[in-house]
């Protein structure tokens, strides 16, 4: 797949033989090769149609539709922008990701490292499971579980580390729905898929290396530093990318958990912001006509910033390819 | 027991140094540090009159891995106590992690079995208020399976062909391009498939979507990306001997990846495309713009609201009272083992039908 041969090249080295062409033959390959394309007519028309209606909405906006801070389309003239979901979105993905990574990679080394070995492979085999567990599963988990039970962190937050601006809470006793929960239950959810890639990732570590740290005297700890972190460095960072990408485009459960409103506040304890998707769930049942195109114009941007993320960690596995195959 | 161990010595019989002989901690003293944090917790949080228990743990954990950083380091080195720490750390992540996930679980199955029953799995919405309890999710049910069910449809073959097209004819910039892009599709969330099923309707048909037929399309546009991955993995698996040997014997290429490819994949491929079943099985967002959900029982995905389970979940929470919060629980329980079984069969499935490596 990497090296480029010319088009019409055939896969199969059996080429000698004078190949007939078989009506069979012809119609199996147009049909493989015609969903291949449908796929890409798909994805064209996805980026199209999104586009269109888009700058067709932000044409109309009569504020800036990166720095307006409310979302009234209805109104006349029109009124919207995305500056405080971009940053609710982006708030409680850095959130999501400075709990979860670090915790993910902890219990990929539990499971791999130091777990009894009986264990290791039921503990890797629920984790798997619980990455199948539907978002709004944990949706509906946070908003009546997490939420009051996360009230008392809350205010020992407040009490504590309010000087700190970040962790100052307006009115201590309203409820934690802020993006601080939202960015805790983002955590949860991404976790099982982060450790699932990232044991992945370090199980393919070659036994060698940590033979060769453990034979030098290494600790435990040191055959993970020396050996185990650095081969699966790159494909942590992926992993996180695709959890961080499962957080971006989240929607109910943050639809569930953030009490919404168009304010932007570095008070991160406090119940307001929004993120795009919670928005685009939440203001749908009112919206006309135009009101979806402004949607979709926050769609759109929120399609491109997934894109922007995926496509890193996809960079960042292909080079990990080509070094792991120069190493193995 | 013994605070020396020492090491061979060199054959010569030259004293070793005491380098070599290097002190050990007991190994019950993780526990007794242990023991000694949680002591000295209790009586720094009961000095300080901190009310909340979870406030005496973290300072028990502070003070345990504190505690044998500094002992393991006077004993031992310093080399060892990181080790220590890093020990204490991992396993500390793990609890820490299993804590939420099991309360998930938990919560889930002990308020969702309070509320299911045959009447909750066989009656609809369909004239009950939503502040009194009853009522169930039926309709919804019908809904997820129709929905899902037409998803499959189109996904499952038109996935299934775009990897047979990458693995056994891609070559070039065609097959390029669409690698690509079956990645980027991965990335799409699920609402902006959703949203961009709407506006094809709108220019379409000029019309709202208001039919478990356009959520369908959406889920179909999750799904496809997933199982063109899996498929691809599954195809690359199988040896290339077997594709020569049948070539050789004359049969039509086509009748090689239809009858001796796809057998040997078959296994991997019905995982990979359970798999896919499970995950857009929970997907509510694309459902809440394209099929707006309905308290009556439809059994016609193409006209007129359906419901599904994760929307039924989403308008119940929604409705904000505890009848409906607990008819949500019983259709997470629901969900969730719905799930769960495709993705044990998948799995058995997955290794029932393994290839078998070597021979």
């Amino acid at each position: 797949m990497t090296t480029t041969a010319p088009p019409p090249t055939k896969p199969e080295p059996h080429r000698a033989a004078k190949t007939v062409s078989r009506p069979g033959d012809r119609i199996f390959a147009g049909l493989a090769r015609g969903s291949g394309i449908l796929l890409l007519v798909v994805m064209a028309a996805i980026a199209l149609f999104l586009t269109v209606r888009a700058v067709s909405a932000i044409s109309k906006d009569h504020g800036n539709f990166l720095t307006t801070f409310e979302w009234t389309p209805s109104l006349n003239p029109p009124v919207f922008g995305i500056a405080v979901l971009a940053y609710g979105t982006v708030v409680s993905s850095i959130i999501a990701m400075a709990i979860a990574v670090p915790i993910a990679i902890g219990i990929a080394l539990f499971i791999t490292h130091y777990a009894p070995r009986r264990l290791g492979g039921p503990i890797a085999y629920v984790i798997d499971l619980l990455a199948a567990v539907p978002s709004i599963v944990y949706g509906l988990w946070g908003a009546l579980f997490l939420v009051p039970h996360l009230r008392g962190v809350n205010l020992w937050l407040n009490d504590y580390f309010g000087w700190t601006y970040i962790f100052h809470k307006e009115d201590p006793n309203s409820a934690a729905r802020s993006l601080f929960t939202v960015g805790i239950l983002l955590a949860i959810m991404i976790l099982p898929i982060i450790t699932n890639v990232s044991r992945e990732v370090i199980n393919q570590v070659p036994k060698m290396h940590e033979e060769a740290a453990l034979a030098l005297g290494a600790t435990r700890w040191e055959v993970i530093r020396l050996s185990v972190l650095p081969f699966a460095r790159s494909g942590i960072i992926s992993a996180s990318m695709l959890g961080l990408g499962r957080a971006l485009g989240e929607t109910m459960a943050v639809a569930t958990v953030l009490s919404a409103s168009p304010q932007l506040s570095g008070h991160i304890l406090d119940p307001l912001g929004g993120t795009f998707s919670q928005n685009i769930v939440a203001k749908f049942g009112e919206a006309d006509e135009f009101g979806r195109d402004a949607l979709i114009a926050s769609g759109l941007v929120l399609f491109l910033i997934t894109l922007l993320v995926n496509g890193a960690a996809r960079i960042i596995i292909q080079r990990r390819k080509e070094y792991s195959g120069a190493n193995a | 027991m013994s605070d020396t161990v020492m090491d061979a010595r060199p054959a010569s019989g030259t004293p070793a140094s005491p380098r070599l002989a290097s002190r050990h901690l007991p190994r019950w003293s993780p526990l007794a540090i242990a023991a000694g944090a949680i002591a000295v917790a209790a009586g720094i949080g009961a000095g300080a009159g901190l009310s909340s228990h979870i406030q005496w743990g973290l300072i028990a954990l502070v003070l345990f891995v504190a505690g044998s950083y500094a002992i393991t380091a006077r004993v031992e080195g310093r080399r060892q106590a990181k080790d220590r720490v890093a020990t204490s750390l991992v396993w500390s992540s793990f609890v820490l992690a299993v804590i939420p996930l099991y309360s998930l679980v938990e919560t889930t199955i002990s308020k969702g079995a309070d509320v299911i029953d045959g009447t909750f799995l066989t009656h609809s919405m369909n004239n009950v208020l939503t502040i009194q309890p009853g009522g169930g999710v039926y309709h919804a049910i019908i809904g997820t399976l129709e929905q899902v069910g037409i998803a499959t449809v189109i996904a499952a073959p038109l996935g299934m062909l775009t990897a047979i097209y990458l693995v056994e004819y891609g070559k070039g910039r065609l097959a390029k391009w669409v690698t690509f892009f079956v990645d980027v599709m991965t990335g799409i969330p699920s609402i902006v498939a959703g949203l961009f099923i709407l506006s094809i309707w709108f220019v379409a048909l000029g019309k709202a979507p208001a039919s478990g037929f356009a959520g369908s399309l959406a889920l179909a546009l999750l799904m496809m990306p997933v199982v063109v991955r899996s498929t691809e993995e599954m195809l690359k698996l199988v040896p290339n001997e077997l594709r020569e040997a049948s070539l050789a014997l004359g049969v039509p290429k086509w009748r090689t990846t239809v009858k001796v490819v796809l057998p040997t994949a078959v296994g991997g491929i019905t995982t990979g495309v359970m798999l896919a079943i499970a995950r857009i099985a929970g997907e509510s967002a694309p459902i809440a713009l394209l099929v707006f959900g309905s308290a009556a029982i439809n059994t016609d995905p193409f006209h007129d609201p359906q419901s599904s389970l994760p929307y039924y979940i989403y308008e119940q929470y929604n409705n904000g009272n505890q009848p409906s919060y607990d008819r949500a629980w019983g259709a997470a329980l629901v969900l969730i083992a719905f799930v769960m079984v495709l993705n044990l069969i998948a799995r058995f499935i997955a290794r029932w039908k393994a290839p078998k490596a070597g021979r």
